[in-house]
């Protein structure tokens, strides 16, 4: 079963590296991944669609909240949440089927961001499992190349962050011992 | 203003701060700008033979006494090399930083001379690893390094540094705080779950204390014989966690697991209660986890959130340092009026009545002969002059398992042993970094002839030092457990399991300048051990043993705990009758 995980996590260098290797050490399949900058620069935002046993999603969280980097780890698997997808899709199309494909592609709720005589580019947004639907759809319209960007996730919930404050160091109360 | 430095110099103002007196380590072409600072400083570098043994020296520094360990290698092959003690600390829980030279920053990415990726290589082997790139992140990185390696869950910390920060110049800036906001370090237990854990543990009747290697980590030895003395329960001590409760304690019955005891593990098998203190319910305690102290309800105190419900679901979990969470809970029953059932005269006596009866069935005894020394004689010699309170460090195998069970210890931090990875050469450098964290102690490293010869080179090392280790090599001419699975399970098809030659011992030593002897006689064993005590420097110790022992009891890999082939399988003549 696929687990929608949420990630916060700091934007350093091999952050990303942590995640994947945790996920790949750990034995678990990578289904999608997707990560960008949050408002904060300083931080990133990231989904995994992964494949796990129901009965593990807890522990995947768990370990996920063990690195360091990461701030926050959220499983919206069946917490309320917004799940979309971008998918492109170039199919080459005959000319007699040229209308019937823009017709499917409206349905969908598509947009075509290429035209040539070969065919369409078409961009769809929408729930995974919809684009399923639109991808088979084209399929039976010809050859097509299809390019998925990867599940990105809202919680549709509040869910406080929690950070840990700092902590005074060995080193500093030396200092300050110094000091006085 | 602070006075300009070099990285390097920065890197041991930074050790000195944290204190740290010794760092073990092999110098290499990168790390030349620190050895230069190292020359005349007064943290003291203990040159090495191999840097897998600096990481395994660090790590007996630290399972010795708590403190962080700290060992040093240069880029390339020195990093790859201490990547075995790294994993080993980190599935263990030991503190220890790392800190690795790398090529030069410009160069990093072009294969250079010495290169490889080591904080891609050791992103998994480590808790949290870094690479400094700027000198001025230098003080805040290795403060945290110390800070996250000893906090929490403690495990190894790696810093790669590029030879150019080494070189570069600077101004150490104080470090008065550590802001790791993703960094969760769970202490207080949750208090209504405190509060469920004494109602369960006022309502067993056969209740057992299962206390492990968090229990040395938390430094919670005295709380836990508070806990096991105000309950009367009856209590086992892991393979990590041997020594968290006196071996001679009237309370404890012993390890349980694989190789654990009769009583041990039957008593985790009738249990209604397991209180499960800093352990991990590793597969080697378990057996078949399905059959797992199948009557028992389980508290399940660990620091780390990831440990608890991982292989067995608890009826209490608590997250916490276990240290504090045994504070509260003492407290609660110190404060309340209803003793425990268990502890209540009729329920209690039943099940330490069980209990002793199942410890005379078959008691762990050492076994001897007239004619043969038995490893398990061995073991009980050693025993007899530790008196519960020598240091400890095996090697990995049959003579880990009999020492474990046949030693014993009266405090935490004596028993040092590579128990999550099972590293073989880990005994002998691990002695050395324990001797040098306590020069008071008297110091065993028990090995056997296969890993001991994984450690040869170190004997300079010792020499060098003077380090005062008792070595005693459990010799059966054998890679002993392979011996005994091939035995057992696969026809005694004695694949690669034959040591065949093994140095003369007293030549061996000689050669690098201490004492040593061969032993085969158990008359001899008794005044052999003592003279090696006696002997002021090193000593080594060969112990020809009884070649086809098998270790037992015994549970098959993936056998219920309580399903414990209990001896060698009887001839079947005999079994006929």
């Amino acid at each position: 079963m696929l687990q929608i995980i949420s990630l916060l996590l700091e934007n350093k260098p091999g952050a990303l590296m942590r995640v994947t290797g945790l996920l790949s050490q750990r034995g678990y399949n990578i289904e999608s991944l997707t990560v960008a900058r949050t408002l904060d620069p300083e931080l990133s935002r990231m989904t995994i669609a992964v494949e796990v046993d129901p009965g593990l999603r807890q522990q995947v969280i768990k370990q996920m909240n063990k690195l360091i980097n990461v701030l926050q780890a959220t499983d919206l698997t069946e917490s309320p949440a917004v799940t979309r997808e971008l998918v492109l899709v170039r199919v080459r199309t005959a000319q007699q089927t040229r209308a019937a494909v823009l017709k499917e592609a409206e349905i969908f709720g598509g947009r075509v961001v290429d035209s040539s005589t070969e065919g369409f580019a078409i961009e769809v947004t929408g729930d995974p499992e919809k684009l399923n639907e639109f991808i088979d759809v084209m399929r039976s319209y010809g050859e097509i190349e299809v390019t998925r960007s990867g599940a990105v996730a809202i919680g549709l919930e509040n869910k406080k962050l929690r950070l840990q404050p700092p902590v005074p160091t060995r080193a500093g109360n030396e200092l300050e011992e110094n000091v006085q | 203003m602070s006075t300009l430095m070099s990285g390097a110099r920065m890197l041991l103002e930074c050790l000195s701060r944290e204190g740290v007196d010794s760092i073990f380590g092999y110098p290499g072409g990168v790390t030349l700008p620190l050895y230069d600072v190292l020359y005349d400083h007064h943290i003291r570098h203990v040159l090495v033979r191999h840097e897998e043994n600096a990481a395994f020296a660090a790590e007996g520094y630290a399972r010795a006494t708590g403190k962080v360990g700290v060992c040093c290698a240069t880029s390339g092959p020195g990093a790859t090399n201490l990547t075995t003690g790294l994993v080993d600390a980190m599935m263990d829980s030991i503190p220890i930083v790392a800190i690795t030279g790398q090529v030069t920053s410009k160069l990093i990415g072009s294969d250079a001379f010495q290169e490889a990726d080591t904080f891609g290589i050791t992103r998994s082997c480590t808790k949290h690893n870094y690479l400094v790139k700027r000198l001025e992140d230098l003080p805040q990185i290795i403060h945290e390094a110390f800070y996250v390696a000893a906090s929490g869950r403690p495990g190894p910390v790696l810093v790669d540094i590029p030879k150019d920060v080494f070189q570069a110049q600077g101004h150490y800036q104080h470090v008065t705080a550590i802001h790791l906001p993703g960094y969760k370090v769970f202490t207080e237990g949750h208090t209504g779950q405190i509060r469920r854990a004494v109602q369960l543990i006022r309502l067993a009747e056969r209740p057992l204390v299962y206390a492990g290697g968090g229990i040395v980590a938390a430094g919670a030895a005295t709380e836990l014989r508070e806990f096991v003395e105000r309950t009367g329960f009856p209590a086992v001590n892991t393979l990590m966690g041997l020594g968290a409760l006196p071996s001679t304690h009237p309370n404890f019955i012993s390890m349980p697991g694989m190789h654990g005891s009769y009583a041990a593990n039957m008593a985790m098998s009738a249990a209604d209660l397991l209180i499960a203190l800093g352990v991990r319910f590793d597969d080697r305690v378990t057996g078949r986890l399905a059959a797992f102290a199948p009557h028992a309800k389980v508290i399940h105190v660990d620091i780390d959130p990831a440990e608890i419900g991982k292989n067995r679901a608890p009826d209490v979990p608590i997250v916490g340092d276990v240290k504090r969470v045994l504070i509260r809970i003492n407290q609660a029953l110190a404060e309340s009026k209803a003793k425990p059932v268990a502890q209540a005269e009729s329920g209690c006596r039943a099940w330490w009545e069980q209990i002793r009866r199942w410890k005379q069935e078959h008691p762990l005894q050492p076994v001897s002969s007239d004619s043969e020394i038995k490893p398990q004689h061995l073991m009980a010699e050693i025993d007899r002059l530790s008196e519960g309170h020598a240091i400890v460090a095996a090697d990995v195998g049959q003579h880990q398992m009999w020492a474990a069970q046949l030693i014993r210890f009266n405090e935490p931090r004596l028993w040092l042993n590579s128990g999550g990875l099972g590293a073989m050469g880990f005994g002998l450098p691990a002695a050395m970094g324990a001797q040098f964290a306590r020069p008071d102690k008297l110091v065993f490293a028990v090995v056997g002839d296969g890993g001991f010869q994984m450690s040869i080179p170190e004997l300079a090392t010792i020499t060098s030092f003077g380090l005062p280790i008792k070595i005693v090599v459990m010799n059966n001419g054998y890679l002993g457990m392979i011996r005994q699975w091939q035995e057992l399970f696969y026809n005694n098809r004695l694949s690669a399991a034959e040591l065949d030659c093994f140095p003369d011992a007293e030549k061996l030593a000689g050669a690098y300048g201490f004492k040593g002897r061969t032993i085969e006689k158990p008359s001899e064993l008794a005044a052999a051990l003592e003279a090696a005590v006696k002997e002021p420097g090193p000593y080594l110790l060969n112990v020809r043993v009884s070649p086809a022992e098998c270790v037992y009891p015994m549970v098959p890999a993936g056998g219920a705990i309580n399903e414990m082939v209990l001896g060698p399988p009887q001839p079947v003549a005999e079994a006929a009758q």
